[in-house]
């Protein structure tokens, strides 16, 4: 399926990554102090929030196999200002207000853990790794909405085999970036930074997992988890750690953020589930994100849809202990 | 304070408190409700209850100040009136946008959910005191009883804190301003308690 670009944006609309870099520094340079630095960035994102939001560079795509077929992508514009991202607050708009700060050029990603040798990656270097792909995806939040992401990437597999994992290696860890100059969220919220995810072997080996690089074409803005996440349409959103500097092949399965906070909640498999709610609200609808509120509520699947592909993975388990 | 200014008063007072309706009318015939327009309608009709709880509540410490601030309790039943307002439709949020009527589906989520649970006592609270808000009903019921029933109001701003914070995700403190503004108007009164019996007792020493 091609990806369908919004006709309410132009390209030239789009400001490069390289503007949008040293506009920060021309900014920073201007400023006498800091907090006036400070001060006038909050301001310019008031007057042109979507400078920051659509700080992104095209990308050469082609098409997928796994992308799903039959739906309709969420608007660039609900994609990147309708976010969860709590490094940079709990609102819903507060990463599309404050990811501008985190700097995404120069990047690397270590690997370590159970493998060869460890090693450490090029942000430049892992986009090269295999070619990109549009995949869209369903994507459905734990707190019950949903949205439909064209994103681009390519199967988290490809580059576990560059990363020479031993046989001891049952799990895989994903640490996300901890930086609170950068990520003024982490102060405000009670959880044990920096944010850590995880998946047995075999979920991180399949084809649908996604090591995810842009959206709609583009690179990812840094509120959708710049430069590299992981997208795992099959379950709850916050299983698709975001802004990734870390990877860690385990032995045993890893710490992950929010099973910390509330292990009765969110458990380590957080597959999308209708029929199991461990939190306080229900799993049976979802809120497609978009959609005017009387047509808003959508019933949710198993496996948000991704059964035919994923349920063997899970054959033999208990969803309901092992949510 | 003349009559005469507190009925304009009144009159501008009972359309400033339906500005946030106004406003998710004029976004839901816009389509400007955000990406999220259900939780907007929720969240909104939510604060909105618990806001004029709130405001309803800090009448009689604020009124407690001074002599000259004793007419804010005119006030007091249309903005508890418009927390009952408010709070009615954070319901019907719930009734039509989420259960889509599903009267079953309702009554397990009661049963089942410790928040909606606290969400309904909540409001059971503030239709209880609603219908009996008349000044027939202070009569029928007789002052001293009315007043004891509509300590509910305080019932009402507790359970609405509780409700906040048992859907809040753990390690998320938003509800805390809430929180703190409702301790400070509940400490306020024991503070005029203690103030009042330590005044008595003078009294009755000096006669």
């Amino acid at each position: 399926m091609l990806i369908r670009k919004p006709s309410d944006i132009s390209s030239s609309q789009i400001t490069s990554k390289s503007d949008y870099m040293n506009r920060r520094k021309f900014m920073a340079g201007a400023a006498a102090v800091g907090a006036a630095a400070l001060g006038a960035d909050l301001l310019k994102n008031v007057a042109s929030p979507r400078e920051a939001v659509h700080a992104t560079t095209k990308l050469t795509t082609v098409p997928s196999q796994y992308s799903t077929k039959g739906v309709t992508p969420t608007s660039f514009e609900d994609i990147t200002t309708y976010n969860n991202f709590y490094e940079f607050g709990t609102g819903k708009s507060d990463p599309s207000h404050n990811a501008w700060r985190l700097k995404t050029n120069p990047w690397t990603v270590k690997v370590d853990g159970e493998v060869k040798s460890k090693k450490e990656f090029d942000i430049d270097a892992l986009m090269k790794i295999h070619p990109l792909e549009d995949r869209i995806y369903r994507h459905r939040c734990v707190e019950a909405w949903s949205m439909v992401i064209p994103w681009v990437g390519y199967s988290l597999s490809e580059f576990i085999k560059q990363c020479e994992p031993l046989s001891s290696a049952k799990y895989v860890q994903f640490l996300s970036i901890d930086n609170p100059s950068e990520e003024p969220g982490i102060f405000q919220v009670n959880l044990d930074w920096p944010y850590s995810e995880g998946l047995r072997m075999d979920e991180a080996m399949h084809p649908l997992t996604l090591f995810t690089f842009g959206l709609y074409g583009q690179t990812l803005p840094n509120q959708d988890g710049a430069p590299v996440r992981i997208v795992l349409p099959w379950k709850y959103g916050y299983k698709s750690a975001k802004s990734l500097v870390h990877i860690r092949f385990v032995k045993h399965q890893p710490r992950t953020t929010w099973n910390e906070a509330s292990p009765s909640m969110y458990g380590f498999y957080s597959n999308v589930n209708p029929d199991v709610d461990t939190v306080p609200w229900s799993q049976k609808y979802e809120r497609v994100i978009g959609a005017p509120f009387w047509k808003a509520r959508q019933p949710t699947v198993l496996f948000n849809g991704y059964g035919d592909q994923v349920a063997d993975l899970y054959k033999g388990m208990n969803l309901r202990t092992n949510y | 304070m003349s009559n005469r200014v507190l009925v304009i008063l009144k009159f501008v007072a009972f359309p400033a408190c339906l500005i946030p309706f106004g406003v998710l009318i004029y976004e839901g015939f816009t389509n400007t409700l955000g990406p999220d327009p259900v939780a907007t309608i929720t969240h909104t009709t939510g604060f909105w209850t618990l806001y004029f709880l709130l405001i309803s509540l800090s009448i009689t410490p604020v009124r407690r100040l001074s002599s000259r601030l004793v007419w804010l309790i005119r006030f007091r039943r249309m903005l508890g009136l418009f927390a009952f307002f408010y709070g009615t439709l954070h319901l019907m949020t719930w009734v039509w946008l989420y259960s889509n009527f599903d009267v079953h589906a309702m009554l397990r989520d009661i049963a089942k959910r410790p928040f909606i649970t606290m969400g309904m006592t909540g409001w059971t609270c503030l239709l209880l005191l609603a219908a009996t808000s008349t000044a027939w009903s202070i009569r029928k019921l007789g002052g001293k009883r009315w007043t004891r029933l509509h300590r509910l109001a305080y019932v009402a701003a507790i359970a609405g804190i509780i409700h906040y914070w048992w859907l809040v995700k753990p390690g998320v403190h938003t509800p805390w301003k809430v929180t703190a503004i409702l301790a400070v108007l509940l400490l306020a009164r024991v503070a005029w308690q203690i103030k009042e019996a330590a005044r008595k007792r003078k009294v009755a020493v000096a006669a």
